[in-house]
């Protein structure tokens, strides 16, 4: 059996899923960071594949490290963000911290 | 303008800057008021005198007129403008002196007698403004001129008549003497109309030129009556004529000096000069009415004036009866002794008020003096004896009412005796044989009064011995203008001829005008007439003289030797009294018709006005309130319902969609995915 660009497609949708899922449904900051980070690293699946099975060639790869570059930047900024929330609030809970809804 | 005319004008100016430095500044002045007044007229009396005396020498009258307003039209072939001026004449020149004269001992009468006045400069200003509207009536050369001085002296008498206007009595009495006189003065304005619709100017020259040229009103002789009578209708006013008569006897209500000057000089004399004025252009039956209109006047006076007791109001109603003869003299067109009885009776009238001023100012501090409120100041029968105590005034007073009876000798005698004369020329002429016959019968009706008057006064016992002592003669200042005015009751001053005035200066400086109507309808012609009078004038003086006799022999009789008693007639003729001595019933058949009437109008008035006109407003103010209740009803539950509705229904609304709004970053991307994947599913 062949791997074929259907494949990468399919883990990267699963993967994909596996993130929103973790986003939605978890209620620790950290937890849904790392759900996005599933979400960012699927994205950099579908990259790869198309650049070794489509025309994308050598610009695929360029944008998968791009994209790891700004999930790191962005995991920077999160859990800085996520350090501030927790000592405003003593939880990471992100159901408690509702100041938006009022 | 002749240098003589600023001289007439300053004549007229003076008094008003009196009036005008008394009124705003007669607080700083207070008791120097009189003195300044006094002042001002003296420096005019001057001013009169040599007015009078440059006129007098010289043929030519004294005119100037200027166009106040030019309308740039033409009307019936002559230029639409109002033209208005001064114009000296010799009967300008006449009436100047004897305004100025009597008003300037009126002044200086006053400074005594008015002395402790509570409105001491305001009297004095008015006196100023009151000369001032006088001597604009006689100074100027159009009717409208006149109109607007006849005002002012209408005005300026009500200030003082009412100057006690404390007295209910003497406000009344100065409303009273206004309407009456603006009763005339419609007719007067009407007639002014009359004139100028027809001949598009006011002033007396043109006027009586266009007339002259045959242009007569409407091309009507009965419109030309009409507009002469109406003029008339004026001095009916002013000059107490009956039956405008009632507000004259009432006008006493004021200072005695005041009715000095009121009755002598001013005001009642601006009708007779009015008269005098307008005669060019008044047609036979015009004057008819006036000389009937006078003769009624004279009589009726005449006999009220017998049986009342106020020595102010018997002197009142021989002022009416006075006027009357004036008017009377003028209708039957005696115009020279018409104006000369004017020019006498000033003089003698001013010193009879005067003297009764100066009686009056005795008894008065007498009865002060004794604490007795209750007697009467100015009744006749509380009087009598006052010869010894006050001689000044007695003597002077004995020479005005020898003056007013027609004796021989004095100025009245002249001037009554030409008036006789000339009525019967004009019974001669027209045949009213009853003018003459109310002349002779009012000349001793006259002569009978005023020596009652003289002798219940002054002559007899007083009745209350204690009071006597207490009387004495007035100060100089007042007795001063008394003497004055007794020396030229005397005849030498109008003629040197005792019993012809024809003679004298007078007749030869005060020409009768020419008559300006057309022949078939004026009178008799001047000299016709004049050349009548010398023939009835041996015959008028000789009755005159015989009534006049009469007349105070029949006082004397009465009321000195008290022969006849006058208790026992006036118990006898009970009716003949009272009518009399009620004034005939005039108060109150005008109280019972004309003010009667204009009450019921009035009232007819305020009851429409309070009715009627306030019901319909009243009504549309209620109607407007139930309307603005409607609209407010509306206002707060339809208006203000649909808007709190909409705040309300979008309350509602935002609470309901606000649950959408969790708060929580999870919920709202379980949204954006659900969108995402709704769209996704619209567009594959």
């Amino acid at each position: 059996m062949t791997i074929t660009l259907t494949h990468f497609l399919i883990i990267s949708a699963v993967l994909f899923s596996f993130g929103i899922y973790a986003v939605l449904t978890r209620r620790n900051a950290i937890m849904v960071l790392m759900g996005l980070e599933l979400i960012l690293n699927s994205a950099n699946i579908n990259f790869l594949a198309f650049s070794r099975f489509g025309g994308m060639n050598i610009e695929g790869q360029m944008a998968a490290i791009f994209v790891i570059i700004l999930a790191a930047a962005e995991a920077a900024v999160a859990l800085a963000i996520v350090l501030n929330i927790y000592k405003r609030f003593n939880t990471v809970n992100v159901d408690e911290i509702s100041l938006l809804k009022d | 303008m002749i240098p003589e005319l600023n001289i007439a004008l300053a004549i007229l100016l003076l008094p008003l800057v009196s009036f005008v430095l008394l009124i705003f500044f007669g607080k700083r002045f207070m008791e120097k008021s009189g003195l300044v007044g006094t002042t001002f007229l003296g420096i005019d009396l001057l001013l009169a005198i040599y007015i009078f005396f440059s006129k007098l020498a010289v043929e030519t009258r004294w005119d100037f007129t200027f166009t106040w307003i030019d309308f740039h039209t033409v009307v019936n072939n002559v230029p639409l403008k109002i033209d208005i001026g001064i114009m000296v004449d010799n009967l300008t020149a006449v009436m100047l002196v004897v305004v100025t004269l009597i008003s300037f001992l009126v002044h200086l009468f006053s400074i005594a007698y008015m002395k402790d006045d509570v409105r001491y400069s305001r009297y004095y200003a008015n006196l100023g403004i009151f000369t001032f509207s006088m001597l604009g009536i006689v100074l100027t050369n159009n009717y409208l001129l006149m109109y607007v001085f006849w005002e002012l002296v209408g005005l300026s008498s009500y200030l003082l008549i009412g100057h006690w206007y404390e007295k209910k009595s003497a406000s009344d009495a100065a409303k009273k003497a206004f309407v009456v006189n603006r009763v005339g003065d419609l007719g007067f304005f009407i007639g002014i109309m009359i004139v100028w619709m027809q001949f598009s100017t006011l002033t007396f020259d043109g006027i009586f030129s266009a007339i002259g040229h045959g242009n007569i009103p409407f091309g009507s002789n009965t419109w030309l009556t009409a507009a002469g009578l109406l003029i008339f209708c004026g001095a009916v006013g002013k000059s107490a004529q009956f039956p405008l008569h009632v507000w004259l006897p009432d006008a006493m209500e004021g200072p005695t000096p005041v009715s000095a000057l009121i009755h002598a000089a001013t005001m009642v004399a601006a009708g007779v000069y009015l008269v005098a004025r307008t005669f060019p252009m008044l047609t036979a039956d015009a004057l008819m009415v006036i000389a009937y209109t006078g003769a009624i006047t004279a009589f009726v006076a005449a006999s009220i004036a017998i049986v009342q007791n106020d020595i102010k109001k018997i002197l009142a109603y021989s002022t009416v009866s006075q006027l009357g003869y004036m008017v009377m003299g003028l209708g039957v067109g005696a115009y020279t002794a018409g104006v000369m009885h004017l020019v006498t009776h000033a003089a003698f009238k001013a010193g009879l008020f005067l003297a009764s001023g100066s009686v009056i100012y005795a008894m008065h501090h007498a009865l002060h003096h004794l604490n007795d409120h209750h007697t009467d100041a100015q009744d006749v029968r509380f009087m009598g004896g006052l010869k010894s105590k006050m001689p000044v005034t007695f003597w002077t007073m004995t020479i005005f009412t020898l003056a007013i009876s027609g004796v021989p000798l004095t100025s009245g005698f002249l001037s009554k005796d030409e008036i006789l004369a000339g009525t019967l020329a004009y019974s001669h002429f027209t045949g009213h044989s009853l003018i003459p016959i109310i002349g002779f019968l009012v000349a001793g009706l006259t002569a009978f009064y005023m020596f009652r008057m003289l002798i219940l006064t002054f002559m007899g016992e007083h009745h209350d011995k204690h009071r006597l002592d207490h009387i004495h003669e007035s100060p100089r200042v007042m007795t001063i203008p008394l003497m004055v005015l007794a020396a030229l009751s005397f005849f030498v001053f109008f003629s040197f001829n005792p019993i012809s005035a024809s003679q004298g200066w007078f007749f030869q400086k005060m020409t009768y005008p020419t008559v300006a109507v057309p022949e078939a309808i004026a009178s008799t012609p001047t000299v016709e007439f004049i050349e009548e009078i010398h023939h009835q004038h041996t015959m008028a003086m000789v009755l005159s003289v015989a009534v006049s006799g009469i007349g105070i022999l029949l006082a004397f009789v009465t009321y000195f030797w008290k022969k006849i008693s006058a208790d026992a007639f006036e118990r006898a003729l009970k009716p003949v009294h009272t009518f009399l001595y009620r004034k005939w019933f005039f108060d109150e058949l005008y109280d019972a018709t004309a003010v009667a009437a204009t009450l019921g109008t009035a009232r007819l008035l305020a009851w429409f006005d309070g009715t009627i006109i306030d019901g319909v407003v009243n009504g549309a103010g209620w109607l407007t309130k139930l309307v603005s209740v409607f609209s407010g009803k509306f206002d707060s539950y339809v208006v203000d319902g649909a808007v709190n509705f909409t705040a309300y229904f979008a309350g509602l609304l935002g609470l309901s969609v606000r649950k959408v709004q969790t708060g929580k970053v999870q919920t709202y991307m379980i949204f954006a995915i659900i969108g995402f994947m709704v769209l996704l599913a619209l567009y594959i």
